[in-house]
């Protein structure tokens, strides 16, 4: 299964960052500006043939720089195997290039991972809210400093206010 | 000529060659205006609640934009908040018409985090379950398919078989629509010999009862002329997509993670893959009923080999003492009490286990830093990526094949908006 990191590490050099396989999945640590370089070559090279998306999403670590991770898994349909791909993406500069033009697919994942996370696409087709509505202004549900709470109608009586 | 005459002539039906031909002036050309009309987001094709913003020539579809997020209820987030054993009934709640294989789904990819063995019988009565739950889901997307572009009489035979499962899932469980069946290294409750008896009974004589469904639709020319080349998705295209399940296989691609990557009993058993050739509703149609006759092969093969034994993992830190213990035993309540309010620990780590619901790859990755919840946990859910292609796909039909486009992928929105 490292075959296929280092087939990646062999065409794009610079691009891999690390890679190791844990629980029988392979995970590649790409950097952030070379995503859609490392995505197209996944694609078309024959030996890896990572021709169906399987997903994208992302996770939130707020007490690390760089905050944001994206996470894309991909799938082979004729040579059954996975892989799992990661960058980071800083919270200043929140933007990665979008996956869109190898994989259709990508499209709805972009814009949920851009809906409840705030990270933009670069080149995206129609990046708008999918899942909330396109007028919520209340930041990005899944934010670990998203409250857990929302505000209600008890926020009303000072006696109940706690520190 | 006064106000009305001049607009009444603006709506006058010539069109560019009467102009050049000289029958009409300039000024009395037909207009030509898109029209955009909103389809629900309360419609009774829709499943749930689903806006989509149509862009209508005449009848045909020029663009088609789906407007999802109406049943959104953070799960993804509740889950960040909740134990491994809380979150198995928000899953029951996403495909709201296949819960055991959400269940499944889920507890499968904690497992793997746990990396535990499962005994064999409990595996062989989770393929069962889910195989049952296989033919529900079926059962449902073919009656309200055939309902919703007008062959209702479907509807009253699939859900009668339907009924017949749902009250062995009663029996077996207490519940019929959001089951809770599976734990985490198991299930709940064993097959009694009850069920058995009376799923060898619907076994025998289910297959008959699928020539029944396929005489009222096989040579139905409505059905046929509205499922016969609508939503046509060429293979590339739907591999593309990320589309998965019988919609991906009506395009006569290969891939079914039963088979791919075999989980439970499915590799101890015999059955196919039904594959489809002209990647239209027609085919997806005809393999969702292939697939019922091979889930109740798959079934039947099970009832014969199931073997005795446990049905979940003797890990004390994992699995719930047994019932009658729980009632006599102070121990065994303090030790229940601790695995329901505290859950279990799952090692750091991440991972991503895809399981085939009757919709498609329903994919769970879950990222742990150790501890009793979840870090984050993330749904891939084959309904909303199947929206993904919706645009593409109801791209220059006719606006009553929307709905047919619509059931072909078997969207449930509980799924999709999660």
């Amino acid at each position: 299964m490292n075959q296929i990191a280092l087939n990646i590490k062999e065409a794009l050099p610079d691009a891999v960052e690390s890679y190791f396989e844990a629980f029988g999945e392979l995970t590649v640590v790409i950097a952030r500006n070379k995503i859609f370089e490392v995505c197209r070559y996944v694609h078309d090279e024959p030996e890896l043939d990572f021709d169906f998306i399987t997903d994208i999403c992302s996770v939130d670590y707020p007490n690390e720089s760089p905050r944001f991770e994206m996470i894309y898994q991909f799938y082979s349909i004729k040579l059954n195997h996975r892989i799992r791909l990661k960058a980071r993406v800083p919270e200043e500069d929140c933007v990665i290039d979008s996956v869109v033009a190898i994989w259709q697919g990508a499209n709805f994942m972009e814009r949920e991972v851009y809906d409840m996370m705030g990270i933009r696409f670069n080149n995206h087709p129609d990046l708008r809210r999918i899942l909330m509505s396109d007028d919520y202004e209340e930041g990005y549900p899944l934010r670990k400093d998203f409250p857990v709470e929302g505000r209600g109608w008890r926020d009303q009586f000072e006696t109940l206010e706690t520190e | 000529m006064s106000d009305f005459q001049e607009k009444a002539g603006a709506y006058d039906h010539y069109g560019e060659d009467e102009l050049e031909s000289g029958i009409a002036t300039e000024g009395t050309q037909k207009r030509v205006e898109d029209l955009l009309l909103n389809m629900g987001p309360q419609h009774p094709s829709t499943h749930g609640v689903l806006r989509i913003v149509l862009e209508l020539e005449g009848e045909t579809v020029v663009s088609a934009t789906p407007y999802l997020g109406y049943l959104h209820r953070g799960v993804e987030k509740l889950a960040e908040n909740s134990t491994y054993n809380q979150i198995i009934p928000l899953t029951d709640r996403l495909d709201y018409t296949s819960s055991m294989t959400n269940n499944y789904a889920f507890v499968r990819a904690v497992e793997k985090l746990l990396q535990i063995e499962i005994p064999e019988r409990a595996e062989y009565v989770r393929t069962i379950v889910a195989e049952m739950q296989r033919l529900a889901g079926h059962l449902f997307w073919l009656g309200t398919q055939a309902l919703d572009i007008g062959a209702m009489t479907v509807f009253f035979y699939t859900f009668r078989e339907r009924e017949v499962l749902l009250d062995l899932f009663e029996l077996l469980c207490g519940a019929r629509l959001t089951m809770s069946y599976y734990r985490v290294g198991g299930v709940d409750r064993d097959l009694t010999q009850e069920i058995i008896d009376k799923l060898y009974a619907f076994l025998e004589t289910f297959p008959e009862k699928i020539d029944e469904y396929n005489t009222l639709l096989e040579t139905n020319r409505i059905w046929i002329g509205r499922t016969r080349d609508v939503a046509v998705i060429s293979a590339e295209d739907a591999i593309n997509f990320g589309l998965s399940g019988p919609t991906l296989r009506g395009s006569g691609v290969n891939y079914d993670i039963r088979k791919a990557e075999p989980y439970g009993a499915y590799d101890k058993v015999e059955w196919e893959v039904p594959l489809g050739k002209n990647c239209d509703t027609y085919d997806r149609y005809w393999i969702r009923v292939e697939e019922m006759r091979q889930s109740a092969k798959i079934i039947k093969q099970c009832l014969d080999q199931l073997p005795e034994g446990r049905i979940i993992t003797d890990l004390p830190q994992i699995a719930y003492p047994p019932r009658d213990k729980i009632q006599t035993e102070m121990e065994s309540l303090i030790h229940h009490f601790m695995i329901a309010t505290d859950g279990f620990d799952v090692p750091e780590g991440e991972i991503y286990c895809g399981t085939e619901s009757p919709k498609g790859e329903l994919g769970f990755y879950i990222k742990s830093q150790g501890g009793n919840r979840p870090y984050r946990l993330r749904i891939r859910p084959p309904s909303f990526i199947h929206m993904g292609a919706f645009e593409h796909m109801a791209k220059g039909y006719m606006i009553s094949d929307i709905v047919t486009i619509f059931g072909t992928y078997d969207v449930v929105m509980g799924e999709c908006d999660r």
